[in-house]
């Protein structure tokens, strides 16, 4: 261990300071919006703590009554999950049987470099025919479409997380149960993605969160309540003509609660995830 | 087992992935190849063939070369200050300090508020009448009056900047934390008892080990920057006067809001092999760094 002078640890202590005060000022701030009144909000010189705490906006966007702004919002909510929830059960079942057969199988392992490849199309050069061909399916404004889309950038992040999981786990477990006379499938089911279940886990609740973020197909390819998704209802909300700016930061903490929660919770598997260089930025 | 008979059987696992990675992105981008070469609009008509035509009137058009600066300037500024933020706050979490741990787990917040949230949230911290950044610089006395700085050509993009920056410096950092931790105790003392300074000791023994995680997330969010759609649309949709349209957001307003899918398809196909330039010669840099370490 290295002695510190006073004045080295004053300024590591300062530093910390900073730097939490510029990561927590802008969330705590979005925060107090949320329940903050109009008034104190419009203040000048402006209100930086509440006077009453105001919980109504809450209230306001989870009720479910017809027409109201919490209808629209709840529904939105619901698309979200239905839609990050139906692509990230289709992309893990595609990538499974795949990313097992890359990690097991020298000789197609460069097909997944084809796969990380399409990782950096940039989405506008799919959203065009995409669109053409939600149209003609009639799946334009369906959660179906947009979870169909979602695969586009889904399936391959699976994969490749889920590779260098399986890549994780012996061979020598497999062979051995081939040995003793275990079919493939059983193997697989019995023994290797059982040993894969928090890889798996892991992998679900990323591809989840790539597709509670995804805004661009959203937008392009959802237009009402149907199959809107919270991120185009926020960015309605944002760049509409709503005059109670509390009531748009109301709509983000609810938004930004649910990855805000899985990060904390997994910080060790993002942790790895990013020494290893596979998770998103 | 036979060598093609596990080559078959690995294909035959893949297929699934393969058909659903035909459809969505092979197919799609085979026929923005194709629409490229054609007038098409996005509903209706299926156009005609017209060559380069596309390609010729959107790279010689100055909406295409100013929308190219802007998306350079964005990259180049972010990603530089995205990864010196980042390296700072790694070394300093990788001093030993009480609180650490929870202000490591701090760094998880940014990355995990949503793209669109963290927008917005910007948006209204720099709101022209009641935004945050307005009432606290008035109130420190920097500033006499409120400023729309979202709504003037000359700061609109900086503002940009500073809230992408804010939401992927962490991501670096704990990139680099990672790296940093990695750094054998042995060699950083004995660099000591050699008397190597602060600085030597950063640039000739801690640097290297950096070097290569660096360089991925340099890559990655080069790329990420390159094609940034999202933070502008939700923050100014390219305005004021086009200051913040990014290569993105022009393809976006050729294709869908003007709905002329052909030169709309050539745009994205430009911005596609510009992402892809950048792709192979960060990829070629990468594998000599690995050379050289």
């Amino acid at each position: 261990m290295e002695r510190q002078s006073h004045l080295f640890t004053t300024f590591v202590y300062a530093s910390a300071l900073l730097l939490a005060a510029v990561i927590l000022a802008p969330i705590l701030w979005l925060f107090v919006m949320s329940i903050s009144s109009a008034a104190d909000l419009s203040a000048r010189p402006l209100n930086w703590w509440p006077d009453e705490i105001d919980l109504s906006r809450y209230r306001l966007l989870l009720s479910t009554l017809e027409n109201s702004a919490g209808a629209a919002f709840t529904a939105s909510l619901f698309n979200s999950i239905k839609v990050a929830g139906m692509a990230t059960l289709a992309a893990i079942a595609v990538a499974i049987p795949s990313a097992w057969a890359v990690s097991r199988t020298p000789s197609v392992s460069w097909s997944l470099y084809g796969v990380i490849a399409t990782y950096m199309l940039p989405p506008v050069a799919l959203a065009v025919p995409l669109y053409m061909g939600l149209a003609y399916l009639g799946l334009l404004n369906s959660v179906f479409g947009l979870a169909l889309v979602y695969l586009t950038i889904l399936a391959p992040f699976t994969t490749w997380l889920l590779k260098s999981g399986f890549d994780s786990i012996p061979r020598e477990i497999e062979s051995a149960a081939m040995i003793d006379g275990a079919r493939l499938d059983q193997i697989l089911r019995l023994i290797t993605l059982p040993l894969a279940a928090p890889v798996m886990a892991t992998s679900a609740l990323f591809a989840f969160l790539l597709a509670w973020d995804e805004f661009f197909y959203a937008l392009l390819f959802t237009s009402d309540l149907r199959a809107k998704t919270l991120t185009v209802a926020i960015a309605d909300l944002a760049g509409g003509r709503v005059s109670d700016y509390g009531l748009i930061a109301t709509a983000g903490v609810l938004a930004a609660l649910p990855p805000v929660l899985i990060g904390l919770l997994m910080q060790r598997a993002l942790i790895s995830g990013l020494t290893s260089g596979g998770v998103k930025g | 087992m036979s060598g093609t008979w596990i080559t078959t059987r690995a294909w035959l696992l893949m297929l699934p992935l393969l058909v659903v990675m035909i459809a969505v992105i092979g197919w799609p981008l085979v026929d923005t190849v194709r629409l490229s070469f054609t007038d098409a609009k996005l509903v209706g008509t299926e156009g005609t063939f017209v060559g380069f035509d596309n390609y010729a009137k959107m790279l010689g058009g100055s909406n295409f070369q100013r929308a190219f600066v802007t998306t350079a300037w964005f990259a180049v500024v972010s990603v530089t200050a995205e990864m010196v933020l980042g390296v700072l706050a790694a070394l300093l979490l990788n001093q030993q300090f009480r609180g650490r741990t929870a202000l490591r787990a701090l760094m998880i917040l940014p990355w995990a508020l949503p793209t669109v949230v963290n927008a917005t949230l910007w948006r209204l911290i720099y709101n022209p009448e009641y935004g945050a950044l307005n009432a606290a610089l008035t109130q420190i006395g920097l500033i006499d009056s409120y400023r729309s700085w979202l709504g003037e050509p000359g700061s609109a993009l900086t503002a940009l900047i500073i809230a992408d920056c804010w939401k992927n410096f962490p991501l670096v950092a704990l990139i680099a934390l990672a790296a940093l931790q990695a750094v054998p105790r042995d060699i950083t003392a004995a660099s000591l008892v050699d008397g190597a300074g602060p600085f030597n000791r950063f640039r000739y023994v801690i640097l290297p080990y950096l070097a290569g995680p660096l360089l991925v997330a340099l890559v990655l969010r080069t790329i990420e920057a390159f094609k940034v759609f999202d933070i502008i649309w939700v923050m100014t949709r390219g305005g004021p006067a086009n200051s913040t349209r990014t290569l993105s957001i022009l393809v976006y307003q050729e294709a869908f809001s003007f709905q002329r899918a052909g030169s709309g398809a050539s745009l994205a196909l430009i911005v596609t092999l510009l992402v892809t330039v950048l792709a192979v010669a960060y990829a070629a840099l990468v594998r000599k760094a690995a050379g050289a370490s």
